[in-house]
């Protein structure tokens, strides 16, 4: 077993990048996720490993683009505005199948919003961002020691799938010191990285990294080779958590991150008042948990209730899965306001007294 | 029959799309030459536009990559820092250099990435049919200055190699033209001091190299030669910008 210590989440997530040989972390400074970078400034030269700091959210994604596509395992951070601005870039990655890792700390929006947490980047992070038919795998961490198991899960997948992955978590998590244990995980049976432009070194025939099909008919068989790989993702790497759903629930509450924790607090409320609620926590957001809802759809009364920082976007997702059989409801707060238990409990019973449909 | 000249190895069998009388076609010749004179082909690797050569990475022989419009110099950041022994370009031109991509070939360049930009200016977007481009010279006529480039609206052109040379992180510099055989040769040797710079890690370095566009000037080859002759370099004059060996001399 490995050591416990006491860490922030942003510190977790650098300090699980580097133990899962990240070798290069290029960033630009935003807030709430400036300490990753500087967390990388200080730990990867040391390693003697590479730490750019970019002109810009822009150039940072495209020296993932560049580092990733040689085949060196790469990473970046920022927060959503600048996540908006590396979304250009995402979408060459995902068009090119460079693997790579993408952390967004969210925070409120739109515009320049706030830097308080928020999780209005759901729609942004699971359906395309940039431009093209895409997707990308999207972890979902609700605790530090999470954030530090999910960035190494997530390199594995990137180079799995030649895919770019991205950890999304939100202010809160970033800035809260929790201990953490970095286990030695059983590495994946990686596939070589034949693919990667690094220079010829005897190989007979050039590499090309690239997102550029001129012919319709090439491009259609790109996209329809992309389609069979997303589809083989959501077969094999949907991640979620049930709590308290093994029994007959009054309410199940659909939640990630930062606020499942919230509604877990507001589960022991509900108990103490003889209320039985469950809760299904997706921790992949892409591929999405239908499954957790199949699951649980005959262990609810009343139906789900889906709790965000945002003003729905995940519900619709839920709404998608469970597809007319229970209600599907929804409560959120929104520009780096926080839910708190009391109220969701009250919309929970809200929900039982047929108040909100 | 002894064999007295043949093509390089730098580039692929791909026959190129380039309309006649471009001049892409005998910078993509420069380069691959240079490469494969130095010896490291094998461990080159290219950064190709978006522009008239977005089907770069299918000319040159070495590893290569497409990067998004004007994010040339940070990919090449980005290959050159996880790869240090590989011997990294971008080709760029000039809407994908000076326009969109400034910030990049800006900080790509004081941060001394050691890295080789070949900066192809025509003086105009040549793929999208015709636009002003950031060094379109005043007057000059396109489809989106129509009644000429009016400074007093559309601003003046960059002078890119200038720009690039004030800052501490360029090793060489050198602006160069292939409007004649001289030139040609001259143009050459320009590229392969840039290339002996960054394998010797001496800094980033930079080869602008005006160009011609026939088919977007409206004028036959020949003529297009001319033009650059009459009106390009004037305007850009030819020359090294900026080489720390002299400056330690």
């Amino acid at each position: 077993m490995g050591e416990k210590v006491l860490m922030k989440g942003t510190e977790a997530i650098g300090e699980a990048a580097m133990r899962a040989n990240c070798q290069c972390f290029f960033g630009y400074p935003i807030t709430p996720q400036t300490e990753l970078a500087a967390y990388m400034a200080k730990h990867m030269p040391k390693a003697g490993r590479v730490f750019v700091q970019a002109e810009s959210e822009v150039a940072a994604i495209n020296m993932v683009y560049g580092a990733g596509g040689a085949g060196v395992r790469c990473m970046t951070s920022s927060s959503s505005p600048g996540v908006s601005l590396k979304s250009e870039g995402i979408s060459y990655i995902a068009g090119a199948e460079v693997p790579c890792v993408i952390v967004n700390i969210v925070r409120g929006g739109p515009g320049l919003g706030s830097i308080q947490p928020a999780q209005s980047d759901y729609f942004q992070a699971t359906k395309g961002g940039g431009h093209g038919d895409y997707h990308m795998p999207v972890y979902a961490p609700s605790s530090v020691q999470e954030m530090a198991d999910l960035m190494q899960e997530a390199f594995d997948v990137a180079d799995e799938y030649r895919t770019p992955c991205m950890i999304m978590g939100d202010g809160m998590l970033g800035q809260m010191m929790e201990p953490v244990e970095f286990t030695e995980r059983t590495p994946r049976q990686l596939p070589p990285k034949d693919w990667a432009a690094s220079g010829l070194r005897g190989r007979q025939h050039h590499n090309a990294i690239n997102s550029l099909y001129l012919q319709p008919e090439e491009l259609e068989k790109h996209n329809i080779d992309l389609q069979a790989k997303f589809q083989k993702i959501k077969e094999n790497e949907i991640h979620y958590e049930l709590h308290k759903c093994d029994r007959d629930n009054d309410v199940i509450i659909a939640a990630y991150g930062t606020t499942a924790r919230v509604c877990k607090n507001a589960i022991k409320l509900a108990e103490a008042e003889g209320i039985k609620v469950g809760l299904v926590r997706p921790i992949t957001l892409w591929p999405f948990p239908d499954v957790a809802f199949e699951e649980t759809v005959n262990k609810t009364r009343f139906g789900y209730l889906t709790v965000e920082m945002s003003a729905g976007q995940m519900v619709e997702d839920v709404r998608l899965a469970v597809n007319g059989r229970k209600p599907v409801t929804f409560y959120g707060r929104m520009g780096g306001m926080v839910p708190d238990p009391v109220s969701i409990l009250e919309r929970v019973k809200q929900m039982m007294d047929g108040e909100v449909r | 029959m002894a064999l007295t000249f043949e093509k390089t190895k730098g580039l692929t069998e791909v026959s190129t799309h380039y309309c006649p009388g471009c001049t892409h076609g005998i910078i993509h010749r420069l380069v691959g030459e240079v490469l494969e004179e130095l010896g490291v082909l094998d461990k080159a690797i290219g950064v190709a536009p978006v522009g008239c050569s977005v089907l770069a990475h299918e000319y040159f022989s070495c590893d290569m990559f497409g990067a998004a419009h004007g994010r040339a110099p940070a990919v090449a950041t980005g290959i050159k820092r996880s790869v240090p022994d590989s011997v990294v370009f971008t080709y760029q031109g000039d809407g994908d250099l000076a326009a969109i991509g400034t910030a990049e070939i800006v900080h790509a360049a004081t941060r001394g990435e050691k890295i080789t930009t070949i900066f192809v200016n025509n003086a105009i977007y040549g793929m999208t049919g015709g636009q002003m481009a950031p060094t379109s010279l005043p007057g000059q006529v396109t489809d989106t200055t129509p009644y000429g480039r009016d400074t007093g609206v559309a601003g003046f052109p960059i002078h890119v190699s200038e720009m690039i040379s004030t800052l501490d992180g360029p090793a060489y510099v050198e602006r160069v033209s292939v409007d004649s055989v001289k030139n040609v040769l001259k143009a050459k040797k320009a590229i392969k001091k840039a290339f002996e710079y960054q394998i010797a890690g001496k800094g980033f370095t930079m080869v602008e190299v005006l160009s011609t566009c026939p088919t977007n000037w409206g004028l036959s080859a020949a003529e297009a030669l001319n033009w650059l002759r009459d009106n390009m370099i004037p305007y850009y004059p030819l020359g090294v910008k900026k080489d720390i060996a002299g400056e330690m001399k």
